[in-house]
């Protein structure tokens, strides 16, 4: 807490509350002067959303009420303590007033998430030619994440989600929790309000998208958005229906744990109950933490990166492992991992330069060298070496691609929801 | 059109150690604005949310008209669940941003267009259904949201705090337009919101909630003239009524050294009362004639009149009291002021049941 002429700042701990202090917050923010000011694409809201630079942090600012910016700091923070993928909120900002004494609401200021998009300017720069899919199908995996921790987030939409590069796909993240509620656990009529609620929204946005004429021709908006509550319900059941299995099965309980595992998900709790009179067996797992991948690869090499990122490194590693180490020697694990990451990754990354820097994410990057050195190695009939990969990759693609790590696009800038119109 | 029923509808969450709704009772007529109020977790959502089919009855019934809905799934029963949010998008005309839901229910394209006529005439919009929304004022945004409910024609609205996330003074606006535009359509509509003032504006009728059991099902107005408890007399009113525990016996009730006389409210009541005395129903008197005396630490004037917000002695205790002042009349911080109820606004509740005695 840090109290400043009547400005009360209540701040998570990280940011230097001396840092927020410099913007102005005795004025309202759709006024605030330019030079504090970063222009990056919005997606559409209601409130007054602005993205202010300090010190080389982006910080993303919302104008809201006291109870409802504490509300939303208060869910965004637990969320992030369950470990899913949201905005890093990093505090209010309330008590503000003009000079003239006129009372201004509270702010809720959320740290920019680097190289993540929104989705308009992903259609409207469209890398991906099955973009819709991709989309979806991180939409539907977020509200599913968000479900298993009890989360009913009550306004799900695409511009309520960021999106960013997960090893060729997209995973999303939530910006926008203020209509949420965090239960234990949710009722399916608590859920189905929420598909209901995302397959209107995604109707509606994507019939706007084709309206600004960024959708593909032969993408149908409204079926398209129909399709998420079919994505979500496959990947729900997957995971938490319960199983029968007779009772010399037991192998099952494991292969079912291991697909768990595949998709990204881990069980903390196996139920298993005879069922009466039957030689059969009644499973039901509890999956709790999405980023099983993304955990093991950070407990191995302190990488943070995006789940399908992880799943793609660690397969990486396996290899390393399995040319680097004799066989039936015992080395650990943990000593293979530091190994990789400083003899095969950081060289690997450092080749992209200062001046590539903003085009991709590192993770991504290596990611993308990988599929290139795949092509690379067809074409040629022979592996190509991992360093050879890498800078032809830097020299035919990523020099071309547009810089991500925050969207500079002035077709894009500041697009909220009634400006949007006049770059149409 | 519909009237509606409720007959000891109960929801209880899975997993949870109590029903959220234990079995509520309730009668709502048809064309009726029945506003659901009360505090945050009082189980007005998952009234509402029974109702229209998104929260399970575990036992109890639901009926719309004559029909039993307990069992219907939400798209058979001809509701329309307005939105906490909503969005209007920028590259859609007002016509379009109506009727998409129609488009996405796979209404035909003529009636999408009939309906969006209609409802635009309602809501003055028919000259901007060809422009973007960025021609509309705020207000009129608004209406579009609230024609995209019209459209789909139901025989009743759910709205969930519609207003939450709108500033106040829109709130204000889009309040009466609300009300006024569901008195002219006649659609059976249930509202919930935890803002009272919003709740006594807008309602025909008002159902004040706690725990997720029924307080007072009433008018606005006998809300605030007869509260039926303790709960809903310190609910409904702002600034709030003051209540004050005493002991009475022989027709008065003693409060610190001051014996108010009940006068007709509860001529009989003995022992332990709460009584309640709104702000307005305060008479300020000279010293001389006795009183309730109450030293001002805040005074708080709104033009035409104020509020004296202070505290009275009762036996040791400092009990915060509220009178509402004239604007001509000068009340001071730090003043002492004498005041005696009016006598026919006095209301009596028994302190251990919060029932209303008088
Ligand atoms: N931390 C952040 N990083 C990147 N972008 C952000 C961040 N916070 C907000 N944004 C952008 O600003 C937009 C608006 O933010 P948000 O959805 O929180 O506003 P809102 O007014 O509450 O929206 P709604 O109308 O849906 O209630 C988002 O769509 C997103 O594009
Ligand atoms: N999935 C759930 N599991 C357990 N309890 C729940 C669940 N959903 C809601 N509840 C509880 O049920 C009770 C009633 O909730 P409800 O949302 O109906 O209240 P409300 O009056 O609408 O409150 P608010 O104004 O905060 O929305 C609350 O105590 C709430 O915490
Ligand atoms: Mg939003
Ligand atoms: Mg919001």
């Amino acid at each position: 807490m840090c109290d400043a002429g009547g400005v009360r700042m209540n701040l998570a701990t990280g940011p230097d509350p001396t840092d927020l202090l410099t913007l102005p917050w005795s004025v309202p923010l759709e006024e605030w002067p330019h030079e504090h000011l970063v222009s990056l694409p919005r997606g559409i809201s209601r409130h007054v959303v602005r993205f202010a630079t300090i010190g080389g942090t982006v910080y993303a600012v919302k104008e809201i009420a006291q109870e409802t910016a504490q509300r939303e700091y208060g869910l965004l923070r637990s969320l992030a303590r369950a470990g899913i993928p949201v905005v890093e909120a990093v505090g209010v900002v309330s008590g503000r007033a003009t000079p003239a004494g006129e009372p201004l609401d509270s702010a809720l200021v959320t740290k920019h998430l680097r190289f993540s998009l929104p989705y308009r300017a992903l259609f409207s720069r469209r890398l991906d030619h099955d973009l819709e899919t991709k989309l979806l199908d991180a939409l539907a995996e977020l509200i599913v994440k968000l479900h298993l921790a009890g989360f009913a987030w009550g306004d799900c939409s695409l511009s309520n989600t960021l999106f960013r590069r997960d090893a060729g796909a997209l995973s999303a993240y939530l910006v926008d929790a203020e209509t949420g509620q965090l239960h234990p656990r949710l009722s399916d009529g608590q859920r189905d309000y929420d598909l209901e609620l995302a397959r209107t929204n995604l109707g509606g946005e994507l019939l706007d998208l084709q309206g600004a004429g960024l959708l593909s021709a032969s993408v149908d908006p409204i079926t398209t958005a129909e399709s998420v509550v079919d994505r979500y319900c496959r990947l729900w059941d997957e995971l938490t229906r319960p199983q029968t299995i007779s009772a010399d099965e037991w192998d099952r309980i494991e292969q079912r744990l291991r697909r768990l595992n595949a998709l990204g998900y881990d069980v903390s709790q196996i139920e298993v109950d005879e069922v009466e009179g039957r030689p059969e067996i009644f499973l039901q797992t509890q999956v709790v933490e999405a980023g099983h991948h993304r955990r093991r690869l950070q407990q191995l090499t302190g990488l943070d990166v995006g789940e399908n990122q992880a799943r793609r490194i660690l397969n990486d590693l396996d290899t390393f492992r399995a040319q680097a180490v004799m066989p039936g020697t015992d080395v650990d694990e943990a000593e293979v991992a530091r190994h990789w990451k400083s003899d095969v990754f950081e060289p690997v990354v450092a080749l992209i330069g200062p001046e590539l820097a903003a085009k991709l994410e590192p993770a991504e990057f290596y990611h993308e060298v990988l599929e290139h050195r795949w092509f690379l190695s067809e074409a040629a009939g022979r592996s190509v070496p991992l360093e050879k990969a890498a800078r032809s990759y830097i020299d035919t693609v990523l020099r071309f691609r547009p810089d991500e790590r925050a969207v500079l696009d002035p077709t894009l800038m500041g697009v909220g929801q009634v400006e949007a119109a006049e770059d149409s | 059109m519909a009237s509606i029923s409720f007959q000891k509808a109960q929801r209880w969450y899975p997993g949870a150690d109590t029903p959220a709704v234990p079995g509520i009772d309730l009668e709502i007529e048809d064309g009726e604005f029945m506003v659901l109020v009360g505090p945050s977790g009082c189980g007005k959502s998952t009234t509402l949310r029974m109702l229209a089919g998104l929260e399970e009855v575990n036992s109890g019934h639901i009926f719309i008209g004559d029909r039993d809905v307990t069992k219907v799934p939400p798209k058979d029963r001809d509701i329309a669940m307005v939105f906490q949010n909503y969005a209007l998008y920028p590259h859609m005309t007002v016509a379009d941003n109506m009727a998409f839901a129609l488009k996405m229910a796979k209404v035909p394209k003529d009636e999408q267009d009939r309906r969006v006529k209609d409802a635009a005439r309602i809501l003055g919009l028919e000259e901007y259904l060809d422009r973007k929304p960025k021609a509309l004022s705020g207000g009129q945004r608004q209406r579009v949201a609230m024609g995209r409910a019209i459209v789909r024609n139901p025989q009743v609205f759910c709205m969930d705090e519609p207003l939450s996330n709108l500033d106040a003074k829109m709130r204000v606006h889009t309040r009466t337009d609300i009300a006024k535009l569901q008195r002219d359509l006649g659609v059976t509509t249930v509202y919930v919101t935890h803002d009272q003032v919003e709740a006594m504006t807008m309602g025909d009728r008002v159902a004040v909630m706690k725990l997720g059991e029924l307080q007072q099902v009433d008018t606005p107005l006998n809300l605030y003239d007869k509260p039926a408890n303790l709960f809903v007399a310190g609910f409904i009113g702002s600034p709030q009524m003051n209540l004050l525990e005493g002991v009475a016996a022989n027709g008065a009730v003693e409060l610190g050294g001051y014996a108010m006389p009940l006068g007709e409210a509860a001529p009989h009541a003995e022992g332990k009362v709460t009584v309640g005395i709104r702000p307005e129903s305060w008479r300020i008197v000279a010293a001389s004639e006795g009183g309730l005396a109450v030293v001002v630490t805040v005074v708080e004037e709104l033009g035409a009149d104020g509020f004296a917000y202070g505290t009275a002695d009762l036996d040791g205790t400092a009990v915060d009291i509220i009178v509402r002042v004239g604007g001509r009349e000068a009340v001071h911080k730090g003043e002492t002021l004498h005041v005696v109820p009016e006598p026919s606004k006095v209301h009596v509740f028994d302190t251990a049941t919060g029932e209303r005695l008088s």
